[in-house]
């Protein structure tokens, strides 16, 4: 089979994850589209290992293991990325990306009224939207 | 020791005295009046010996290299002929004097320390000018004792004329000494070193390739220091400074400097005919002139401030017609009758509480509260008047014979010209200064009206210094116009029957002119009266005589002349009266011809900086202040927009690698 | 591109010459499938319905394990099975229905970021075909004689060699589970704490009756609020 194939396939799968990941506002569905891209990279290292095998005879079988583990560190980060976009809707009411905007120019420091009831907080929300 | 290591210890005195006055002012005031005199009074009795030794005989030479300094070698070098041996005599009893009579005329003056400091460098720096060797080490006396007369001449800073005056002392002699400078090295390139001696060496070989540019040169900054025409405007202001201050920088140093540079470098000048003709005009325009506005000054200094002025024409002259003798003759006469007067002038502003001649005039008995100051300074005035037999007489006629034996065809050292131009401008001047100073005693001294108010005697410290001047001013003429001319170049200083005769002929007619005029005014004296004292009259002559010069504006309408119509320079000079009370406008060309010109360019490099210049600097900071606003304005907070511009840089950086490595 | 030339000649020794234009079946069945599982990612991350954007990625992931299958790396597709199509999309499903995201179609699933990140992707896509098509246009994998992604090739590479990394993952997975716990139960612990819990007692109330007086979070996007209901 033609290498090019999977290669390409592989770039088109990551440019569309790329795309998900800059794009969109949930961040439950920027998750879904880093999984993309790790699954871009996944095709890339198995369709390489494949061809590495027999073309240059290599028994180590390095990309298939590297995409076992890709697939494993990439469930562990779905995890971890879930519990805190759950923290964070929690907290904020929100899971929209472009609404978490602690770091704008101008912004007041939630961490002063960190403990405060969330009158503050929706106030950071409501700069958010303003600068929006 | 030797005299050479004397005369090192000369200049090295009252240098050592002035570091450790300004050291010690503050912290052991008990110190200061002993390290003002003492050590000036010992570089007197080193000078005398040294003189003694020297006697009038071969130059002593001696220099060593510190180091080398380029292609030009700069040695400190001694040279010392007659005219530096007794020259330095003069300054160090000069300035003996002073710093004597200013613990008494400065008595509580907070800043005494500084000023006996400053006048002791003054002098030091004098006579380092005096019996240098080396042209650059001249410069440096020549620099700072301009920078001292700064400093000294804005003493009483707090008043503006005192500030104005040591600006225009500084800003004037400056102007001449930047061609100064270039003279000297112009010089020094000519004849391959500094030295005196060698540069001498070239001039008596020929070896100058532009002996008049260099003269020119020279002759700006000797103008500039000695205030001849055009660049004298700053002495009469410069009696701003305290009167003792004057009577050093009159008598002794500051003027004397540019005239002694003049005698020991006289081959220089008379290598370019056109250099001596310039001097000769300069000395006569000077002479003249000077004479004339003497006549109408009213403040009592600045009469002196003028007649020196005249009598450094005087010298002038004999340098233009080729005879130092005569000149330094005339310098050493004129050192003591004119620091005798400044002093003695120190008392009676001190005594009268003015320093207006119209508010003498209208005070009696000013003489017998001041009687050591009288006679002295009657003594002094007549030097000036060169009558018989007093010293300015003998040094006057020794001039105008110089000038006499040029016209009478011994061209060899200067052109015929010269020699009438000076002879006749010396005749008119010996009338004029025979006419001021008659002008000076009578109103001083015969004064009608209220009695001079009595602050009770003098300091002596005042008083026993106005004698010790006053015996060279009486004799020094007549005893030494014999011996001096082995010090000298040998020129005879005899005064000639002819030039004698008629020049006190007319001194005396001048004497008598003013005096039948004064005779004429007497009645008007009485009917208008005028004057203004100081106020306090129990306050040391310093204090009272910052106040005089303070008030003299404001008082009479004009720092130098009064509205006083019994005046006898104003009915003797008409209507050039007028002109000649402020120096013949002269200032008034230097504001049309230098100060506007430099205002007019201060006020356009200020507009260049503020308009131009800024609006740079306010464009180079306003840049990045919008740069600035739009990098913030980019700080969104939006993580996409970050990541988004992050990728997009990434991917144009590695298709950028990649055309590169593929050879694209 | 030396590298790939050189495997290119190596491969064209080894297997003989192959048609560009003339595709195996393999190739022809890798291109279909291919093109589904592209189509379905783009369809991911455009569409407004944020739970059909998770199916879809099932789909993806679904048509990325039979490339997997295709390319004889049988255990690794088994595993994109398991654990993508198994587990991550339920979760990521589970994170949707507990962040309340709305059922249906959402207006502004997109941020505005969109444009910029469209013009970022195809440059990027525009990029890596071009290189990668320039680096591999005449390689060829041969996928004749026993499979290279076999379970038991697969298990004994792992456990022969990888056995280290493997142990290793294993601690990053516990990290990563007590990690996720530490996360919820700090939300929890804070919840305890009065104005933490005030909050939670609004908003849950708010979610729950919907007779919660209009508060500064009623401000939200009504979307949020419907998928809330």
């Amino acid at each position: 089979m033609h290498l090019a194939y999977p290669a390409v396939l592989a770039a088109l799968l990551f440019c569309t994850g790329l795309y998900g990941v800059l794009a969109r506002r949930n961040a439950i569905l920027v998750l879904m589209s880093v999984e993309l891209m790790l699954n871009a990279v996944n095709l890339n290292l198995v369709a390489f290992d494949v061809w590495l095998s027999r073309a240059a005879e290599e028994t180590l079988h390095s990309g298939q293991a590297l995409t076992l583990f890709t697939i494993a560190i990439a469930a562990a980060e779905i995890g971890i990325g879930l519990a805190i976009v759950l923290a964070v809707h929690r907290n904020r009411g929100t899971s929209d990306i472009d609404r978490l905007r602690d770091t704008a120019e101008g912004h007041e420091s939630p961490t002063a009224d960190g403990h405060d009831n969330d009158a503050p907080t929706i106030d950071g929300t409501e700069k958010a939207e303003a600068t929006a | 020791m030797t005299t050479t290591t004397l005369a090192v210890l000369v200049p090295l005195l009252p240098f050592l005295g002035a570091a450790a006055g300004l050291l010690l002012g503050r912290t052991a005031p008990g110190f200061v009046r002993p390290l003002a005199v003492l050590p000036i009074l010992t570089a007197l009795v080193v000078a005398a010996v040294v003189a003694v030794r020297q006697g009038g005989d071969a130059a002593v030479d001696a220099a060593t290299e510190l180091t080398p300094t380029g292609s030009v070698p700069i040695e400190l070098a001694l040279h010392i002929d007659g005219f530096a041996a007794l020259v330095a005599v003069l300054v160090c009893m000069v300035a003996t004097c002073v710093q004597i009579y200013s613990t008494g005329y400065l008595r509580d003056d907070p800043r005494y320390p500084s000023y006996a400091a400053l006048v002791s460098l003054f002098t030091s720096a004098m006579l380092l000018v005096v019996y240098t060797g080396d042209l650059i080490v001249l410069l440096v006396g020549w620099e700072v004792m301009g920078i001292c007369s700064y400093f000294l001449v804005g003493h009483y800073w707090e008043t503006p004329e005192a500030r104005a005056a040591s600006i225009k002392a500084f800003l004037v002699t400056k102007l001449g000494d930047v061609p100064f400078l270039l003279g000297l090295f112009a010089l020094a390139t000519d004849a391959g070193s500094f030295r005196i001696t060698k540069v001498l060496d070239t001039v008596a070989h020929g070896g100058l390739d532009h002996p008049t540019l260099i003269a020119l040169l020279l002759l700006a900054g000797v103008a500039g220091k000695s205030a001849q025409f055009p660049l004298h405007t700053w002495l009469p202001d410069a009696m701003a400074g305290p009167t003792p201050v004057s009577a050093l920088i009159h008598a002794a140093t500051m003027v004397a400097a540019g005239v002694y540079f003049v005698a020991r470098l006289l081959p220089v000048f008379e290598a370019s005919q056109a250099a001596m003709v310039v001097l000769a005009v300069m000395a006569a325009v000077t002479m003249v002139g000077s004479g004339v506005a003497a006549l109408a000054q009213d403040d009592i200094k600045r009469v002196l401030a003028y007649s020196t002025i005249g009598q450094l024409g005087y010298m002038t002259g004999a340098l233009a017609v080729g005879d130092r003798g005569a000149a330094v003759f005339h310098l050493l006469s004129h050192g003591a009758f004119k620091g005798l007067l400044f002093l003695a002038a120190g008392v009676i502003i001190h005594a009268a509480g003015t320093n207006s001649l119209a508010a003498m005039s209208r005070m009696s008995h000013l003489r017998d509260r001041v009687p050591d100051a009288f006679w002295t300074m009657t003594v002094a005035l007549l030097a000036l008047a060169a009558i018989p037999p007093f010293s300015g007489f003998f040094s006057k006629e020794s001039v105008l014979g110089a000038a006499e034996h040029v016209t009478t065809g011994h061209t060899e050292h200067a052109p015929g010209a010269a020699g009438w131009l000076i002879l006749v401008a010396g005749l008119i001047t010996a009338l004029l200064t025979a006419a001021y100073a008659t002008r000076l005693w009578l109103l001083a001294f015969r004064g009608r009206g209220a009695e001079a108010p009595d602050h009770g005697r003098q300091p002596r410290s005042m008083t026993v210094v106005l004698w010790v001047l006053a015996v060279p001013s009486l004799a020094l003429g007549g005893l030494a116009y014999r011996t001096l001319p082995d010090w000298f170049d040998g020129n005879d200083l005899t005064p000639a029957l002819t030039t004698s005769v008629i020049g006190t002929g007319v001194a005396l007619a001048g004497g008598l002119v003013t005096y039948a005029a004064w005779r004429h005014l007497t009645a008007l004296t009485a009917v208008t009266p005028i004057g203004a004292v100081a106020a306090h009259p129990e306050g040391d002559a310093a204090q009272v005589e910052a106040e005089a010069i303070a008030t003299h504006a404001p008082a009479y309408g004009d720092v130098a002349s009064a509205p006083d119509p019994a005046d006898p320079g104003r009915l003797l000079l008409g209507p050039l009266h007028r002109h000649a009370a402020v120096g013949f406008h002269l200032d008034a060309v230097y504001q049309a011809l230098f100060v506007r010109p430099v205002q007019a360019g201060a006020s356009l490099v200020r507009f260049l900086d503020r308009e131009v210049v800024d609006t740079y600097v306010r464009g180079a900071g306003a840049l990045p202040r919008w740069l600035g606003i739009a990098v913030r304005r980019a700080q969104t907070g939006n993580v996409q927009t970050y990541v988004s511009a992050l990728l997009a840089g990434t991917v144009v950086l590695a298709v950028a690698a990649l055309l590169v490595a593929s050879g694209a | 591109m030396t590298l790939a030339s050189a495997a290119a000649t190596a491969s064209l020794a080894a297997s003989g010459p192959h048609g560009f234009l003339s595709p195996t079946g393999v190739e022809i069945a890798f291109l279909l499938v291919g093109l589904a599982t592209f189509g379905a990612a783009l369809v991911t991350v455009t569409t407004r319905q944020l739970v059909h954007a998770a199916l879809w990625l099932v789909v993806t992931l679904g048509g990325l394990a039979v490339e997997y299958l295709l390319l004889t790396a049988e255990f690794i597709a088994w595993v994109q099975v398991l654990i993508y199509v198994g587990s991550v999309v339920v979760l990521l499903l589970f994170g949707l229905m507990l962040t309340r995201a709305p059922i249906g179609r959402s207006p502004d699933a997109d941020s505005g970021n969109r444009w910029a990140a469209l013009t970022v992707a195809v440059a990027a896509a525009a990029a890596l075909v071009w290189v990668v098509v320039d680096a591999f246009r005449a390689t060829w994998i041969d996928l004749d004689g026993p499979a290279a992604g076999s379970t038991e090739v697969t298990g004994a590479s792992l456990f022969q060699n990888w056995v280290l990394p493997f142990e290793a993952l294993s601690v990053l997975l516990l990290a990563a589970l007590v990690g996720a716990i530490v996360l919820s139960r700090k939300a929890k612990a804070e919840s305890s704490s009065p104005p933490m819990n005030a909050r939670g007692a609004t908003q849950s109330s708010r979610s729950v009756t919907e007779s919660s007086p209009p508060g500064p979070d009623t401000r939200q996007d009504p979307a949020e609020q419907e998928g809330a209901r």
